[in-house]
């Protein structure tokens, strides 16, 4: 995977609103949450910011799930990867609440849900990002980067109505800082534009800037490069980057391209019929004969098209 | 049926109020001198209050992403419920009466839109009928709706306001005008809003805005709310600017059906195209009538005229959900626009 | 109070309500068929009803033998639901299922426009040589009628079931009902299918509106019995024939019961609504209806 395609523009942005470093990230982490994380130094220093303890969902006697635990540490970039069906984004849905697990938990920063709030979510700090585009095709571009923004409006309808309270300045906060993340994003020429005439790679990122937009600590992306090319692929991977570095978001990926994840993640979880048959850093993935059987023997034959 | 959420985006060099202030100049300026009574009673009053319930139902339906089947059903209750505060409620004005009656409508809109927490698509439309048979029976099975009279007709008071009568044709058309412009503003004013967004989100993709942190369920009821209480409002305007005698079977289910197919003639989530959609549906009958009578004589008896309406209604719905599933309003943004280019280019 | 219950009448009461409930399923029957191929709730069924009634009978009282009127009605019927699905319906492949609803909306609005343009607005009788006489079985007075119709309802339910189960179109019905995309990748005929079952549906309207044409007379109000069809779909499902049937009991009955046993407290004529409302009930209990599919939302 040609790395040296990373926008590295985006890299020296780390210096940006001091504010994001100071949402209780722990202590540990405030330091080195700039930059790559050392992968090894994180594994066995912090409480994970995510943890999945015993996770089992079916569908109707379908298995999808099946006793999966994964912990994720603050800052640190987590793939998981595996074959189509392999209940990835099964996970997705279960950390974001979508999918109820048939048993096990789900700890979130200390605290544990059998079912995650989805209503809650962005309150809690978490985003996500959809596999199939889940964007509002009936707003512009920068209105969809700023709803991702709304969980936190105050005001009523009466008062935006009205234009009274809190309502004007509440909008002027949102849209400068949608601005703000389309500019990072490098989506600014399309800010005016309907969501839903974007083309698809562009609607990918826009659910990327949505989604960050809210600073999230924690960022769920369900296939983010699915059906990209080799070059849109790379450089969603460096926005990605950019944006863990920028704002100290901890990220969770799911990905069909091993190649890209490989270079991208600290940690790969890898799974396979609704099973976790791997859990450990790119290279050791790489050697685990498990992991080749199942998955990384088919990859070679189906480098580009994976995933659509 | 993308929606567009720039509304009023009028010709590219011209300030977006331009148009509707000189719309609404003309309409209190010069419409009131030189129009005929017939202008006023056959199609300005109908075409003003269907407006505003087109208006009402885009807001649930084109933005919200809600279908109703029900809007006479609110349109009706509104009537009902003014009629009733203002003569039960000593010294209450007009104007009192018609926001308590919109409140009456806001607030059953929300009761039958509780299923709409758990139901979607068909299974809602289907529902939102209930409103409308159930409506429809308590008015017409308890008289006191309609203080004892027979068959539940009501007549409308006369249109006071702060001892100013509206009286006449003329009069009627200034006060529904008024109340009219006053509440498309304040629509126009919430679908621009973080609410009207949030409505927006929630039609294009509800799971997406339930995760972003939108409050789905009480944003659903709002709109409910909002609609029913515009829809109620435009009832009392049909009831006492327009018809002035109206009973419970004039709210029926086909009426529902012609406030549905208003919005989409003119424009899912379009303000202005409530407004184009009912110019429509209240001038085509009257042309049809004019065009059938001249071409077929003595023929085109009333039985005729009103199955040739049926028919070519219809036939509307499905040629604009075909050809043009924007509505009117992308009709006619289009054809300004090459108007425009074609002035320009000379 | 109980010793009091006539339990005599309170069964007469019951059956009559089931018997009025297989209308109601015979109607539903025609959404679903429609519903499980297409994905659309066809509410032009109630029109197309009219449609068959209305030309059945025309036909018959302008000297056109019973047998001869029955068939060329269920040819013209045929005839107009693969025009549906040519002129409306492909047109509109892949827009939103609440398009495709209002589509239909539209249409029938043409349609009984078109049916009493051609045939008049006149109310016409219909006899189908049925007395509507009560027999009397087990001690409980029950319609002839209603038994009739009940009958010609479950050959009806036999006959497409048997159609689906046992022939090649029948089967490829399924397959597509199940998923239009890989019906579409083995190469099923999507065209042929879908002229099959709105034909299917023609005749579910030419049987339902014979049935009610003799029951409430030929006429413009015919089209509205969807409105009672309605509340059946939401409970047994848009999707499920078995469900329009059960559905379609259920409200019958308890329309009935309803009516008889506590209409009076509402000061009566609450059949406009009560089947929508225990619908609506129902529904909030168990959102996909009796026996709809539970959808997996996938995101």
């Amino acid at each position: 995977m040609p790395l040296a395609s990373y926008a590295l523009g985006m890299m020296e942005a780390s210096v940006y609103a001091p504010e994001v470093f100071a949402r209780g990230l722990p202590s540990t982490l405030q330091s080195s949450a700039v930059g790559i994380v050392p992968t090894g130094s994180i594994a066995d220093a912090a409480v994970p910011l995510l943890s999945l303890q015993g996770i089992g969902l079916s569908f109707g006697g379908v298995v999808a799930l099946a006793d999966i635990d994964l912990s994720v540490l603050s800052g640190e970039i987590r793939a998981i990867i595996g074959p189509n069906g392999a209940g990835k984004s099964s996970l997705i849905n279960v950390i974001s609440g979508v999918y109820r697990p048939g048993r096990g938990h789900v700890q979130l920063d200390g605290i544990s849900y059998t079912q995650v709030p989805t209503q809650r979510l962005a309150h809690l700090g978490v985003a996500r990002t959809f596999q199939n585009l889940a964007l509002f095709k009936g707003l512009s571009v920068l209105d969809n980067v700023a709803s991702g923004l709304a969980y936190k409006v105050r005001s009523n309808f009466a008062g935006q109505v009205l234009g009274i309270g809190r309502s004007r300045g509440e909008r002027r906060d949102s849209l400068s800082r949608a601005d703000q993340i389309l500019e990072f994003l490098d989506l600014t020429a399309v800010r005016d534009r309907l969501a839903g005439t974007l083309p698809y790679g562009l609607q990918k990122r826009v659910e990327l800037a949505r989604a960050l937009v809210a600073e999230p600590r924690l960022l769920l992306l369900d296939e983010p490069m699915a059906g990209m090319t080799a070059s849109e692929k790379s450089e969603m991977a460096g926005f990605v980057r950019a944006a863990r570095d920028r704002f100290a978001t901890t990220v969770v990926l799911i990905e069909h391209d091993v190649g890209v994840v490989m270079g991208l993640s600290d940690r790969i979880a890898v799974l396979d019929y609704g099973r976790k048959i791997a859990d450990a850093t790119p290279d050791e993935v790489r050697n685990d004969q498990r992991v080749i059987d199942a998955y990384l023997g088919v990859a070679s034959d189906n480098e580009d098209g994976a995933g659509i | 049926m993308t929606a567009i959420t720039d509304e009023f985006s009028s010709a590219p060099v011209l300030p977006k109020w331009i148009a509707p202030v000189l719309l609404l100049a003309f309409a209190y300026g010069v419409v009131p001198l030189i129009g005929s009574s017939y202008l006023f009673e056959a199609i300005l009053l109908p075409f003003l209050a269907l407006s505003l319930a087109g208006v009402g139902l885009n807001i649930l339906t084109g933005y919200a992403g809600q279908v109703s089947l029900g809007s006479a059903a609110f349109m009706a209750a509104g009537a009902f419920a003014a009629y009733n505060f203002y003569l039960r409620v000593e010294g209450l004005p007009l104007i009192g009466s018609i926001v308590l009656a919109g409140i009456v409508a806001a607030a059953i809109g929300i009761v039958f839109g509780l299923p709409s927490l758990r139901l979607k698509g068909f299974y809602l439309a289907v529902s939102t009928l209930a409103a409308q048979f159930f409506v429809q029976w308590a008015l017409t099975k308890f008289s006191w709706f309609s203080n004892d009279s027979a068959s539940g007709v009501i007549d409308a008071p006369k249109l006071l306001i702060s001892g100013f009568a509206f009286d006449g044709a003329v009069g009627r058309y200034l006060f529904a005008l008024t109340v009219v412009s006053i509440l498309t503003f304040l629509a126009y004013r919430l679908v621009s809003s973080q609410t009207g967004r949030n409505f927006i989100a929630i039609r294009d993709n509800e799971t997406a805005a339930r995760i972003i942190g939108i409050p789905v369920l009480k944003t659903k009821l709002l709109a409910f709310a909002i609609s029913s209480f515009i829809i109620g409002v435009a009832g009392v305007i049909w009831a006492f600017a327009y018809l002035r005698t109206v009973e419970p079977d004039g709210f029926d289910l086909d009426r529902s059906f012609q406030i549905l197919f208003i919005i989409i003639i003119g424009g899912l989530a379009s303000i202005r195209g409530a407004f184009f959609g009912a110019a429509l549906i209240v001038v085509f009958p009257l042309a049809l009538s004019r065009l059938g009578g001249f071409l077929l004589g003595d023929v085109f008896d009333s039985g005729v005229l009103d199955m040739s309406q049926r028919i070519v209604l219809g036939a509307l719905i499905i040629l604009f959900l075909i050809l043009e599933p924007d509505g009117l309003v992308a009709l006619w943004d289009r054809v300004r626009r090459r108007l425009l280019f074609a002035w320009q280019s000379t | 109070m109980i010793a009091d219950f006539d339990y005599q009448f309170f069964i007469e009461v019951l059956v009559g309500g089931l018997l009025s409930g297989v209308m109601y399923s015979l109607v539903a029957i025609g959404f679903v068929l429609i519903y499980k191929t297409s994905g659309v709730l066809n509410f032009a069924q109630g029109a197309l009803l009219l449609f068959a009634a209305l030309t059945f009978v025309s036909l018959v009282e302008r000297g056109v033998p019973f047998a001869l009127a029955l068939v060329a009605t269920f040819a013209i019927m045929v005839a107009i639901g693969i025009a549906i699905e040519r002129t409306v319906l492909r047109p509109l492949t892949n827009k939103p299922p609440i398009t495709l609803f209002m589509a239909t909306l539209g249409l029938s609005y043409i349609i009984e426009g078109a049916a009493q343009l051609i045939w008049g607005t006149q109310v016409h009788g219909l006899d189908l040589g049925i007395e509507d006489v009560p027999l009397e079985v087990g001690g409980v007075l029950i319609s002839q009628f209603d038994i009739f119709a009940a009958v010609v309802a479950a050959g009806m339910v036999l006959l497409l079931s048997l159609f689906f189960r046992y022939t090649r179109i029948g089967l490829s019905f399924r397959a597509v009902a199940d998923d239009q995309f890989a019906a579409l990748a083995v190469g099923l005929r999507l065209p042929l299918i879908w002229a099959t079952v709105w034909a299917a549906a023609g005749l579910v309207a030419l049987v339902a509106g014979l049935l009610w044409g003799a029951r409430l007379g030929v006429q413009f109000s015919l089209s509205l019995v969807v409105l009672k069809a309605l509340p059946v779909l939401v409970l047994g499902g848009f999707d499920s024939i078995l469900g329009a049937i059960v559905g379609g009991l259920l409200i019958g009955a308890s329309e009935k019961l309803a009516e008889v046993y506590i209409g009076d407290y509402f000061g009566g004529g609450i059949e406009s609504w009560f089947a929508y409302v225990v619908a609506l009930v129902f529904l909030l209990i168990r959102p996909s209806g009796l026996f709809g599919q539970k959808l997996v939302e996938r995101v």
